[in-house]
């Protein structure tokens, strides 16, 4: 028992992170929620990495298959505002690359840079089904709306810092396999508004959206007139030339803005903005935002929440309620839903937070959708990932049982194809420990 | 507090066990509390009157609880799966409640007294109202403002003379949500910046004006204290002591030696009543009921290796830890707290956002339930989660099954129930539909350990206290008045059910 035990541990370790190949497989004889619909018995099958079919045939012969009968099967679900990969422990400086927070770089923080394949935090992730991620930076607005175990002890606010700028930064995209993890960096450049945009600005929102419309106006002069600026024959402007250049495609309406907003008049701000300056965005937060869900619908506007924001923990989210996300998506906004606590350590957490949103409301249907096909058509990777249809990645995780219910587990987890192993350190510590931690020979020579 | 005063380390068990008793005595004679000196403490013959508030045994209660209870009426309700909190899962279940309190539990056939209202519950869930205890609602309230930030007294690393119930805002809209996520007990801490925090209070989740209209009648106090990252880095920063662990054990040492002092005096004093009177200190005086076990210790401790230490603090002082918060690493000691008694409150989902949580495991509940003597419990800190404990009970219910352990629902609802009520010491009050205790029943819409149950009807001692289908009994606070989105509708849903 104890030979077997300690060869079990091995094997996992070494699975853990050795690079597995890509298989062709056939899922089959599961409820397939392909992310827009529902197929029963289906077949799900991949080759070279991408779906190539969805349906209710016979697996091809010849296929690897992954017998998925009495189970569910649904894409890897996509954490937004996400820190996976770019955090290990929270409060340790030095393993945290997802805030810019000393120097004058702004906009130009590309945290594509300091994403590590082998953060531990993703193989927790995929154990919750997440498969891919908008890894975000943070800021003084950022994360789900309460700190716990008193990491706030002047009760200064949420998050406690800010950033040196307007912008966060840049988002990226990544997967949650292999060594290569990034699928797309700067894909979305973010600023927060309302309260913690206003502090960055100096105090009050007034000053921020003017310097908002400022800096739009320095970077579209600057984008015009590069030569001039090379020649140093131009005025002064504010930002350094390597925040301008990241500018130039969210003012140009190229690159999405993801907003950091809560308010409801915050939101109305924030929407006429958009449409004076020709931007794309973002919402994010939008903690009143079914106040105004019929504007956000009519200006075409997605919006990313946590759902489970329903106190007034700030004088900006009076109005939050659990029933946001059914509101929203009653008014036909696109919706996204998050994680818990920055969704590094509790991405895994996304599907209960669809959950919750379900028993307030929102459609079972729509509740998939905001975790799996909603998220990569916010980003711009519509049919690329986050969907069973052919074409797209093969991104697939087989569950027990009702995907949503903290009781069902996956038993299968697939990026582009490849099985994951479904071990991570949590469970490295759980077996270690799970006959209390007293035999002979201290824990430690149980690995 | 009806607590007996024996003295001495080797009788602090004893001492927990008469609060115990107590405790479910004067339930059956009201619920007022004594203002009134016991006999032990007026033993002497000698003419030992002092001037009022000078000694504290005399009046061990100057906050008395004015808890009432919401109206009531005798009830049974029939047809659901009833899941006692005491291991019993019972299919199409009778719960009768008499006069507040649980009067039978059973199976169908279990009768129904004549002239109960009949509740019917058939296709939905009952448990035992939901107790967190940990909890800093009305302490850390929302909104979150600097004015409103009064959990932590971080102005030393021993604060034990502060009282959470002193900081309590009635008005925090989280009592509601959490209400209305079937809580119906808490345990209000102050923070975990020092050492010594202070004292934790119980509280009915009731909707009241004042703190006293919310105390849990007789029940006893916490101290909280906290090993760990927290204290040393709130006063390490500082450059002050404590700035490490060993620090912080020292802390503990120093202040417990002080206790002893204090309380080898004040007994004397009241033996022979002869010199000086000694001068009340609430600091000491709160630690000092902690050495004759009339408080409980609630010690915030992330780290197995810790624990350890601080049970052997507790030995070498002779006080007993009641409950470890935050056991982040409870799963490592198992055996140990079983063996020791001592209850271990975790959460199932948070982890690494600190290095004395980078262990956290989903499994902790489960791995530390599992030796016999144990005392596991689910806890929130937090007032989104305590919306939701149910939930977090089923995540750890559900890691537990992945390793391959038999753990049934009956049982696992205990950790936020019955385990939970020993966890504060009110178990012979509430956490069970039991005979006898107080009737805190949740009506569920489905399995409580389904992320799409609901609340539907909250009872606290047997009074409707919310009611997910009717807006008279969906309390809003009086801070919610008039704020953006007051009285509107979303999604069809009325502000009181949010």
């Amino acid at each position: 028992m104890r030979i077997k035990t300690l060869l079990a541990g091995a094997v996992a370790a070494f699975a853990l992170t050795s690079p597995a190949l890509a298989q062709d497989v056939a899922i089959t004889g599961g409820q397939v929620l392909t992310g827009t619909s529902v197929i029963e018995n289906g077949t799900v099958v991949i080759r070279n990495g991408k779906v190539v079919s969805v349906g209710t045939g016979a697996a091809p012969a010849g296929l690897r298959v992954i017998d998925a009968r009495g189970k569910i099967v649904t894409p890897g679900f996509v954490a937004v505002d996400s820190g996976l990969a770019g955090t290990e422990v929270g409060s340790v400086r030095g393993s945290n690359d997802l805030a810019n927070r000393a120097n004058t770089l702004t906009a130009a923080f590309d945290l594509s840079y300091g994403l590590d394949p082998w953060s531990f935090t993703l193989p927790v992730a995929r154990l919750g089904g997440v498969t891919r991620a908008v890894v975000t930076p943070q800021h003084g607005g950022s994360g789900g709306g309460h700190s716990h175990d008193d990491s706030d002890f002047a009760g200064a606010g949420q998050g406690g810092f800010q950033t040196p700028g307007l912008f966060a930064g840049q988002a990226a995209v990544i997967k949650l396999g292999g060594s290569d993890i990034l699928v797309k960096p700067r894909v979305a450049m973010v600023a927060p508004f309302g309260e913690a945009g206003a502090a960055v600005a100096g105090g009050a929102r007034g000053a921020e959206f003017v310097l908002f419309k400022e800096t739009l106006g320095e970077v579209r002069a600057y984008a015009r007139n590069k030569a001039a600026y090379e020649r140093a024959d131009m005025r002064a402007l504010s930002l350094s030339r390597a925040d301008m250049e990241a500018l130039i495609p969210v003012a140009d309406g190229r690159m999405p803005l993801i907003v950091t907003v809560n308010r409801a008049s915050d939101i109305q701000q924030v929407l006429r903005l958009a449409r004076e300056e020709g931007i794309k965005v973002i919402l994010d937060g939008a903690a009143e935002g079914w106040l105004v869900a019929d504007e956000i619908a009519a200006a075409k506007v997605p919006v990313i929440l946590h759902p489970t924001t329903n106190l007034p923990s700030n004088f900006e989210m009076r109005a939050a309620r659990m029933q946001n996300a059914a509101a929203l998506n009653a008014a036909g906004v696109v919706i996204a839903l998050k994680g818990n606590e920055g969704a590094a350590h509790r991405a895994r957490d996304i599907r209960y937070n669809a959950g919750n949103a379900v028993s307030h409301g929102l459609p079972f249907a729509a509740a998939i959708q905001a975790i799996t096909v909603n998220p990569a058509r916010i980003f711009g990777f519509d049919g690329q990932f986050g969907e069973l249809k052919a074409g797209a990645a093969g991104d697939v995780v087989v569950w027990s049982g009702d995907p949503l219910e903290p009781l069902s587990q996956p038993s299968a987890v697939l990026i582009d194809g490849v099985e994951q192993p479904l071990q991570a350190r949590n469970l490295l510590l759980r077996d270690r420990y799970r006959t209390g931690g007293e035999g002979a020979m201290p824990p430690a020579y149980g690995n | 507090m009806l607590f007996s005063r024996l003295r001495g380390p080797s009788l602090a068990v004893l001492t927990c066990a008469l609060g115990a008793l107590s405790l479910s005595a004067c339930a059956t004679t009201g619920d007022a509390a004594s203002q009134t000196p016991t006999a032990s403490a007026s033993s002497s013959s000698k003419d030992r009157t002092m001037a009022a508030g000078l000694d504290g045994w005399t009046n061990q209660d100057p906050y008395p609880s004015t808890y009432r209870g919401l109206p009531r009426q005798n009830m049974a309700i029939v047809g659901a799966t009833v899941l006692t909190g005491a291991g019993q899962k019972i299919e199409g279940g009778v719960v009768v409640v008499t006069d507040g309190r649980i009067a039978a539990v059973g199976g169908a056939d279990t009768p129904v007294p004549a002239g109960h209202q009949v509740v019917d519950a058939r296709g939905r869930f009952v448990t035992p109202g939901i107790i967190d205890i940990h909890s800093h609602l009305g302490v850390y309230p929302s909104p979150g403002v600097q004015g409103m930030s009064d959990g932590n007294e971080a102005t030393n690393p021993n604060t034990a003379q502060v009282w959470a119930e002193h900081s309590i805002w009635p008005q925090d809209p989280g009592f509601n949500t959490a209400r209305a996520g079937g809580v119906t007990t808490a345990h209000i801490l102050p923070g975990s910046a020092n050492l010594f925090g202070g004292r934790g209070v119980t509280v009915r989740n009731v909707p009241s004006v004042t703190m006293q209209g919310m105390k849990f009648p007789n029940a006893p106090y916490g101290l909280k204290m906290a090993c760990g990252e927290n204290p040393s880095r709130v006063y390490g920063s500082r450059n002050q002591s404590p700035a490490t662990g060993m620090g912080n054990v020292a802390g503990y040492r120093t202040a417990f030696i002080a206790a002893q002092d204090y309380k080898e005096k004040w007994d004397k004093w009241r033996e022979t009543g002869q010199g000086t009177p000694p001068t009340r200190n609430l600091q000491l005086e709160t630690l000092a009921g902690v050495l004759d076990g009339s408080i409980l210790v609630q010690n915030h401790c992330y780290r197995a290796d810790e624990m350890a230490v601080m049970l052997d603090v507790a030995k070498e002082f002779g006080y007993k830890i009641t409950t470890f918060h935050h056991a982040v690493e409870a799963y490592k000691v198992a055996p140990l707290l079983a063996r020791e008694g001592v209850c271990a409150a975790m959460w199932t989902g948070w982890w690494g956002f600190k290095m004395e949580a980078l262990d956290g495991i989903e499994e902790n509940a489960a791995l530390t339930d599992a030796p016999e003597g144990s005392c596991a419990v689910i806890h929130s800190d937090d007032a989104e989660l305590i919306q939701r404990l149910n939930q977090e009970t089923a995540a750890a219910l559900s890691a537990g099954r992945r390793a391959g352990m038999d753990i049934s629902e009956e049982h696992a609802i205990s950790w936020i129930t019955l385990n939970a009520a020993k966890a504060i010491g009110i178990d012979k009050e509430t956490g069970s539909l039991e005979s006898g205790k107080r009737a805190d029943v949740v009506i569920w819409s489905a399995d409580p350990f389904s992320i799409y149950a609901r609340a539907d009807q909250v009872f606290i001692d047997g009074g409707l206290a919310y009611d997910r289908a009717n807006p008279a009994f969906q309390p809003v606070s009086d801070f919610e008045l008039g704020q953006p989105g007051f009285g509107v509708s979303a999604a069809g849903v009325a502000q009181g059910a949010r």
